[in-house]
C-alpha cells in the first residue's frame, strides 16, 4: 500500500518535471526567434549588442541562485534537513555556471564595444569575485574532512558569501575608473527590445528552475544510493 | 560547590533513542543508557563502534543527530553551558597547550570556568597527581605519562560531580597507565559519577561497577554488578567478533 | 556580563602568552611582509613609485601575511585538542570566537605597528599620514571578523593552506580595495573628507562580519 503511494507521488513528480521541461524548450525557442529573427540590430553597437539578450537574463539568474543558496543555507544550520543542504549545493553549482556564462559573455561583449577583452566594468568585476566566492563554496564542501561537516561550511560561506554581495559592489563601484561607466543604449530599450528581454529573462529563468529540480533530484538519489550501499555493507 | 547539591535524586545522565548520522554514515543508532550517580561505567567496543561519539556527544562537543540527552539532570539541546559545568573530560588528547606551563594551562581553564580561589586549588590538584616539580615548565617539555597526569588535574579544575573518560591510558607505557589507574582512584569522591571508554578489558572491569559493550553504534551488550574477566571476555568476542 | 568579558580576555591571555614564549607569529608575519615590500619595491624605478602603487605594495604585504597568521590561530589550537578544551569551557560559542578574534587582532596591530614606519621609509614616502592607523585598524578589524571564521574552518579540511586564502581573499576583496584607494589617496596628501566613503565601506563591512561571523562559529567548530 504504501510502495503504491509511493510510486504515485513518483509519478505525479515526473509529470510536473516533464511539463517545466517542456515549458522550458517552449520559451527558450521562442527566445531564440526573438533575438536572432525578430529584434532589430541595434545601431550603434551591431550585432553584438544581441548578446545582452543572454547577458542580463544570465546575471539576472545567477543572483537568483545565490539568493536561493542564502535562504538554503540559513534553514539548513537551523533545521539540519539534508533537502536544505541538497538544494543549496545544486543552486550554487548552477550560478557558479551562469557566472562563468556571464563573464565569457562579458569579454564577447567588450571586445567590439570597447575594444579590449577586458574592461573593469563594475558589474563584470562584481560577478568576478562573485564567481571567486562561490567556487570557494564548492571547494570547502569537497575538502572537508566529512560530509556532514562539508554540508555545513558549505552553508557558512554561502551565508557570509552571499552578505558581502553588496559591499563588494558597492568597492567596485565607488573606485573610479577611466573606463565609460556601461551605458547598454543610448536612448533606452525599444519596445520590440524590452519584449525579447523579457522572453529570455523569463525562458532563462525557467531554464534555472529545471536545471535546479533535476539537479537537486539526482543529488537525492545520490544519496540514497549511499545509504543502500551503507546498509548492503552492513549486512555482510 | 552547589553542583553536588542537585544529584540527589534522578540520573547522573540519561540517553534516550540517541542517534549520530554523519552524511549516510550512522555512528550511533539508538542509544539507551541510564546511569546512577556515583556509578563508574566502563565502555567497551572495538575502534569506529560509536564509543568516542557517545562521550563527545555527553560533553556537548557532538551534536545529536535525534534523541534526548539529559547530564546532570539538563537537558543537552537546551543547557548546554550548564551541562558543561559539571563534567570533566580526558581524552587521549592532552588539551593542553604546548607552550604555555603546567600552571598556566591550569590557570587558563581555571579562568574559564571561574574557579574560586584558584591559585590553592591549582597547587592542590598539582600535588595530586605529582606535578609539583615541573608546575612551571613548558608542556612540550613533559613526558607523554606527565601530560596525561597534568590533563587529569586539567579536567578536575572545576571539580566536576561527573568525568568522561576516553581512552585515558592510549599511547602510556604499562608503568605510566597504572600511575594514571591510580590518580583516577584516588581523585574519586563517593559521589562522582564516572563513565570511562577502554580498550583494556582488565583495567575496564577493575575500576567500574558497571560495563557495556558498544558495537555498530548500538549498546550490544549490558554486564551484571559482578563481573568476571573470564565471561566478560567471552562477551566481548561473541559481541564484536574481536578478540581482548 | 563580566564572567564573559574575563572569559574572553582569559582567551587573549593565553594566546599572547604562548606567542610571547616562542615569538613565533608575530616575527614569521613581520618577516613576510618586510620581504614582500623589499622585493616588489626593489624592481620600481626612481620616479615610477607613487602614492597609489606603495598602498597597493602596502595592502599585498599585509593581507598575504594577515592569511598566514590567520591560518596559524588554529593550527595552535587543533593540535593537542585545544579546540575541544574550549568548547568544553561553560561558555557560549561566541565569547570563543571574540576571543580568538581579538588576538589576532592584537597579532596584527603589533606587526603593523612595525610594518608602516619600515614600509613609509623603504618606498620613500613623503611622510607619515596621520589617517593611516585609522585605515589599518578599520583593515584589521575586518581581517579578524572574517578570518577568525575561516581560520577554524580551514584547519579541519584537506589543503587547508590553500582553503585560507581562497576563502579569504575573495569575501574581503572590499575591505583590501577600500584600504588600497583610502592609503594611496592619504599618501598622496589627500584630506580625511576625500577617504570619508571608503572608510565607510570598511565600516560596513566590520559591523555586518563582527555581527553575524559570532552567530555562525558555532556551526563551524562542531564536529
Amino acid at each position: 500500500m504504501r510502495k503504491q503511494e509511493h510510486m504515485q507521488s513518483l509519478k505525479q513528480n515526473a509529470r510536473i518535471i516533464n511539463g517545466l521541461l517542456g515549458l522550458t524548450f517552449v520559451t527558450m525557442i521562442a527566445a531564440q526567434f526573438l533575438i536572432f529573427v525578430y529584434v532589430p540590430t541595434e545601431q550603434t553597437m551591431g550585432v553584438a549588442q544581441r548578446i545582452f539578450y543572454f547577458h542580463v537574463p544570465l546575471g539576472w539568474n545567477a543572483f537568483l541562485a545565490f539568493a536561493v543558496v542564502f535562504v538554503c543555507s540559513i534553514l539548513y544550520l537551523l533545521r539540519r534537513d539534508k533537502k536544505w543542504d541538497r538544494l543549496a549545493r545544486s543552486s550554487a553549482e548552477i550560478g557558479l555556471i551562469f557566472t562563468t556564462l556571464v563573464l565569457i559573455a562579458g569579454t564577447i561583449w567588450d571586445k567590439p564595444a570597447w575594444g579590449t577583452w577586458w574592461t573593469w566594468d563594475p558589474r563584470l568585476t562584481t560577478t568576478l569575485i562573485l564567481w571567486f566566492i562561490y567556487l570557494a563554496y564548492h571547494l570547502v564542501s569537497v575538502y572537508a574532512t566529512e560530509e556532514s561537516q562539508g554540508a555545513r561550511y558549505a552553508a557558512v560561506v554561502g551565508i557570509i558569501g552571499f552578505l558581502d554581495v553588496p559591499i563588494v559592489a558597492l568597492a567596485i563601484v565607488l573606485w573610479p575608473t577611466q573606463h565609460p561607466s556601461p551605458i547598454i543604449f543610448e536612448g533606452g530599450l525599444t519596445g520590440s527590445m524590452m519584449l525579447t528581454l523579457m522572453v529570455s529573462i523569463v525562458a532563462f529563468t525557467l531554464l534555472y528552475a529545471s536545471l535546479l529540480i533535476l539537479r537537486t533530484s539526482l543529488r537525492h538519489d545520490a544519496d540514497e544510493i549511499k545509504k543502500l550501499k551503507q546498509y548492503m555493507d552492513e549486512r555482510n | 560547590m552547589d553542583v553536588m547539591a542537585a544529584q540527589t535524586d534522578g540520573y547522573a545522565i540519561e540517553v534516550k533513542r540517541l542517534t549520530k548520522v554523519y552524511g549516510e554514515h550512522y555512528a550511533l543508532r539508538g542509544i539507551d543508557l541510564s546511569v546512577k550517580w556515583g556509578d563508574f561505567l566502563a565502555i567497551f567496543g572495538p575502534n569506529g563502534a560509536g564509543k568516542t561519539t557517545l562521550l563527545k556527544v555527553l560533553a556537548t562537543i557532538v551534536k545529536p543527530s535525534s534523541g534526548d540527552v539529559s547530564v546532570a539532570g539538563f537537558n543537552l539541546s537546551e543547557d548546554a553551558v550548564k551541562v558543561r559545568n559539571r563534567i570533566g573530560v580526558v581524552s587521549h588528547q592532552t588539551l593542553l597547550y604546548d607552550d604555555l606551563s603546567a600552571y598556566e594551562n591550569l590557570r587558563f581553564y581555571g579562568k574559564m570556568y571561574e574557579v574560586a580561589d584558584l591559585k590553592n586549588r591549582i597547587n592542590q590538584l598539582v600535588a595530586q597527581v605529582g606535578l609539583e616539580s615541573r608546575l612551571h615548565d613548558p608542556v612540550r617539555t613533559l613526558s607523554r605519562g606527565m601530560q596525561q597526569r597534568l590533563a587529569i588535574a586539567r579536567a578536575l579544575i572545576h571539580d566536576p560531580p561527573i568525568l568522561l573518560l576516553d581512552e585515558p591510558g592510549t599511547g602510556l607505557d604499562q608503568q605510566a597507565s597504572a600511575m594514571l589507574a591510580d590518580i583516577i582512584i584516588s581523585t574519586l569522591t563517593r559521589q562522582r559519577t564516572v563513565i570511562m571508554t577502554t580498550h583494556s578489558l582488565e583495567q575496564g572491569a577493575a575500576l567500574s561497577n558497571r560495563v557495556i559493550i558498544i558495537a555498530d553504534g548500538k549498546i550490544a551488550y549490558e554486564g551484571p554488578k559482578q563481573q568476571d574477566l573470564g565471561s566478560l571476555r567471552e562477551a566481548y568476542y561473541q559481541h564484536t567478533g574481536v578478540k581482548n | 556580563m563580566k564572567g564573559a568579558a574575563s572569559k574572553t580576555l582569559a582567551i587573549v591571555w593565553k594566546d599572547i602568552t604562548s606567542e610571547m614564549r616562542t615569538k613565533e607569529v608575530a616575527t614569521s608575519l613581520v618577516a613576510f611582509a618586510l620581504l614582500i615590500i623589499v622585493v616588489v619595491s626593489f624592481t620600481l624605478e626612481p620616479g615610477e613609485n607613487n602614492g597609489s602603487l606603495a598602498a597597493s605594495i602596502l595592502w599585498v604585504a599585509l593581507t598575504f601575511a594577515g592569511v598566514l597568521g590567520l591560518s596559524r590561530s588554529f593550527i595552535i589550537e587543533k593540535d593537542k585538542g585545544c579546540l575541544q578544551g574550549l568548547m568544553l569551557c561553560p561558555v557560549d560559542r561566541s565569547i570563543l570566537y571574540l576571543g580568538k578574534m581579538l588576538s589576532i587582532m592584537i597579532f596584527m596591530i603589533v606587526v603593523e605597528i612595525i610594518i608602516l614606519p619600515v614600509f613609509i621609509v623603504l618606498l620613500d614616502q613623503s611622510g607619515f599620514p596621520p589617517q593611516l592607523p585609522v585605515i589599518a585598524l578599520l583593515a584589521t578589524i575586518g581581517f579578524a571578523a572574517v578570518g577568525t571564521l575561516f581560520s577554524a574552518m580551514a584547519v579541519n579540511t584537506r589543503a587547508r593552506e590553500v582553503m585560507m586564502p581562497l576563502l579569504f581573499l575573495p569575501i574581503a576583496s572590499p575591505v583590501i580595495i577600500a584600504a588600497i584607494k583610502s592609503t594611496g589617496l592619504v599618501l598622496s596628501g589627500e584630506s580625511w573628507g576625500a577617504i570619508a566613503s571608503w572608510l565607510g565601506v570598511m565600516a560596513a563591512f566590520d559591523v555586518i562580519f563582527l555581527t553575524v561571523s559570532p552567530l555562525v562559529f558555532e556551526f563551524v567548530i562542531e564536529e
